[in-house]
């Protein structure tokens, strides 16, 4: 087809599949409210726009990430399995696995004041009050080694920051460095003298068993637990559960409870007290447990309860990364709460 | 999909696929014997009697037989299947729309149960007027409909270092390819009065991650669309019912699912996900950032592992995608040998801009070994690379944009394995 032809044929299909055009407004939608914007525009940009005003330092954070990020992130924000690491990976970026932490690698500190504040923690996004993000963002630079433990960061100070990474980025380079390289008529014959194979998936073998579908996941994820034959259990503390359920909220981030429960990085919690640990099908319980419950440990009410006071000190090696329940009445109250799940 | 007495594919597939190439042999050499088959020759209940009326499936599902044409997850990848992903079954379709039910699914926190009743998208920042739209008001805009692929950046990312996953769904099914209908988001934004001067638009999400991502005000303007139906009907709650945005040829993520605002603005957010995930780190430790657009690519998915052959030598046919994040496919070889001879492969349509494009190669087997490959060409001249090409220019660190050429090795007996070649 010559030139010409082609562009008529081009100009022609164009005609036929001309896009809408709309010169006028079509006056659709109404005005957003200045309370509306308020309520959901919360994103600050690379400018530090948007920042609240507010301040924190990482002693106040590390009380609010232990209670409230530290069961995926770990302690130390050193991350727990496959759950993000904040910490950590200076110097690592051109090195073989590289370790990308917020210290590391992110290149503006607005950006964890944006994640955290809008979608953070995971499971109760948006509940951090500004003091609180502050806090907790200087709990994260304190991990990384970048500031003391009583650096107070605030609005006024927080544009002042400078990642380790910031000048770490290039804007896409790839029309330069690849494009021009890869185009033009490729080789057709003989383009290689010989072909080894170097590297077989199989022998590597981390496809899964493809028989464990997602259906068939979700069937065993939801099919209750067996519980164990309980002891007579006294009627239920309605009152007691109902605050429970208030305490439940640091659980639920890992544990699911209630028909539609799922596995989540912590098992089902239905029918927990009473039951024999680790009995939770489908869940990849620590060593540490597995161990426990081979020696048949019993979820009673006061093993419970030694558990959630400290559980790291109680079970040594567990993966429950939660700091612990203190008060003996937030724990009766959620024991209590969970007994209402069978 | 719980329902589904699933199917064992793969190697489990293989042998009993071994065991149907078997009786083929018998099969065929009965053709020319005297056993009649008694598929033909007996009568069959199906035959016979009646099957199920009308409205037994008021919305239907695939049928049974092939309950294993499912997404599938790689539990290893991810920590939780809320903020995670899952894969195609690109093996074993045709064609090139994705049927929403096994496209793949990828979450920050979950896929949310919003109802239309209830959504709402609000545009602001730097406009004449901050406009709420409730979804009624979208269905009242002149609308498009377009097929698009819409890629995850890391899809095929396991693969940097080298052949890991022994499947075409593991490795290049973070991919599915529907026709949208919407709304270009450039007339959302001339209804609101966007200032001509704005370098960006923020969007975000509905869900608790929000998703966040900024694109340039001068994509948002070409092709975005604020879309409402795939493939004819309504999205699919994994989807981001009831609304969400499709970027046409670039990255995944950046396809905001229940969109709920768009912000004009004059800066980047440089957001989580634009700067701690979603760029490309090179050897030397520097990173690229706004890497959006996905570069033409290609993948053979029958034969493949999960799809080996299983009806010994004679007629083959080599299928499989290829797409371009920058306009149309206008190429696609097949190399039988590890890539020291191509051959071009046959389109089944002239290929289309930011769509999957289907290919086919039709040929004789003689039973003999093959190292399978394709390569894709797009309108620009591009040529997909191979792996080694790719890791001399970023390195082994890259995670994102993995769009090498794929080799499948396929055996005498049919079987299929994911592997590297020099």
């Amino acid at each position: 087809m010559s030139k010409y032809l082609k562009s008529l044929t081009i100009a022609l299909t164009a005609s036929c599949l001309a896009a809408p055009v709309m010169a006028e407004k079509l006056g659709l939608g109404r005005a957003a409210l200045p309370a509306e914007i308020a309520a959901w525009d919360w994103d600050i940009n690379v400018k530090g726009d948007g920042l609240p005003e507010g301040s924190g330092d990482a002693l106040v954070g590390e009380e609010i990430f232990a209670e409230k990020c530290a069961a995926c992130h770990g302690d130390f924000a050193e991350g727990i399995d496959n759950w993000p690491k904040l910490a950590g990976g200076a110097d690592t970026l051109d090195h073989e696995d590289p370790l990308k932490t917020v210290g590391s690698y992110w290149p503006h500190l607005t950006t964890a004041y944006d994640y955290i504040k809008r979608s953070m923690p995971y499971g109760s996004a948006g509940t951090l009050s500004d003091d609180e993000v502050y806090a907790i963002v200087a709990y994260i630079l304190y991990s990384n080694d970048l500031i003391e433990d009583d650096f107070v960061l605030s609005h006024e100070n927080f544009m002042d920051f400078e990642m380790p990474n910031a000048q770490g980025f290039i804007v896409d380079d790839r029309p330069q460095a690849e494009y021009a390289i890869w185009s033009g008529e490729p080789c057709m014959t003989n383009c290689k003298d010989s072909v080894e194979i170097t590297m077989r998936a199989l022998v590597l073998d981390v496809t899964p068993e493809l028989e464990a579908n997602s259906g068939a996941t979700e069937v065993s994820a939801a099919a209750a637990p067996e519980p164990a034959p309980a002891p007579e259990v006294p009627a239920i503390d309605m009152e007691l559960a109902a605050a429970g359920e208030k305490v439940f909220k640091k659980c639920k981030a890992c544990h699911q409870v209630g028909g539609k429960a799922k596995n989540r990085s912590g098992p089902i919690l239905n029918g927990v007290v009473g039951a024999a640990a680790g009995s939770v099908e489908g869940f990849k319980y620590s060593k540490a447990l597995r161990g426990a419950a081979q020696d048949g440990l019993i979820w009673s009410e006061a093993e419970l309860a030694a558990f959630l006071a400290k559980p790291k000190a109680y079970l040594k090696g567990t993966k429950m990364s939660f700091a612990g329940l203190r008060k003996e009445a937030d724990q009766a109250a959620v024991i209590e709460y969970l007994k209402t799940f069978e | 999909m719980s329902t589904y007495d699933a199917k064992k594919p793969s190697r489990r597939a293989f042998l009993s696929g071994a065991a149907a190439v078997g009786a083929g042999v018998v099969t065929s050499s009965a053709a020319h014997a005297q056993t009649a088959d008694p598929l033909i020759v007996e009568p069959q209940d199906w035959a016979q009697s009646f099957g199920d009326g009308v409205d037994a499936t008021p919305y239907g599902l695939p049928i049974e037989h092939e309950g294993d044409v499912i997404r599938r997850n790689v539990e290893w990848l991810t920590a939780d299947t809320v903020s995670s992903i899952n894969f195609t079954p690109i093996h074993a379709l045709d064609g090139t729309i994705t049927p929403q039910g096994c496209a793949f699914e990828r979450h920050h926190s979950g896929a949310i149960d919003l109802k239309k009743s209830d959504y709402r998208l609000m545009i602001n920042g730097l406009v004449d007027t901050p406009l709420v739209f409730t979804y009624e008001d979208l269905e009242r805009f002149p609308r498009e409909n377009h097929v698009y692929f819409c890629e995850c950046a890391a899809n095929t990312g396991m693969e940097w270092a080298g052949a890991q996953l022994n499947g075409a769904q593991f490795t290049h099914g973070m991919i599915h390819n529907m026709e949208y209908t919407g709304v270009p988001l450039r007339l959302l934004l001339q209804e609101a009065g966007y200032d001509t001067a704005g370098k960006w638009v923020f969007v975000e999400g509905a869900d608790a991650s929000s998703n966040g991502r900024s694109i340039p005000m001068e994509k948002a303007l070409d092709d975005v669309l604020v879309a409402f139906k795939a493939n004819g009907e309504a999205l699919r709650k994994e989807h981001g019912y009831p609304v969400r945005l499709v970027v046409p040829g670039w990255e995944g993520n950046m396809w905001v699912k229940w969109i709920r605002r768009i912000e004009v603005t004059n800066e980047p957010v440089e957001s989580r996900e634009e700067t701690s995930k979603y760029t490309d780190t090179l050897a030397d430790g520097i990173s690229r950032k706004w890497t959006w657009a996905m570069d033409a690519k290609s993948v053979v998915t029958s034969p493949s592992p999960q799809a080996p052959i299983t009806h010994g030598k004679g007629p083959l046919v080599i299928t499989g995608l290829a797409w371009s994040g920058n306009g149309a496919i206008t190429r696609v070889d097949v190399s039988k040998d590890g890539g020291k001879t191509w051959e071009t492969a046959r389109l089944a349509k002239p290929g289309e801009k930011m769509a999957l494009t289907r290919f086919y190669l039709d040929m004789d087997w003689d039973g003999s070994e093959m190292l399978l490959q394709s390569r894709a060409m797009d309108e620009t001249g591009y040529v997909q690379p191979t792996k080694a090409q790719l890791r001399e220019v970023r390195g082994l660190n890259s995670i994102y944009h993995n769009n090498c050429i794929q080799t499948w090795w396929v055996r005498e007996n049919g079987e299929t394995e994911n592997v590297e070649v020099s």
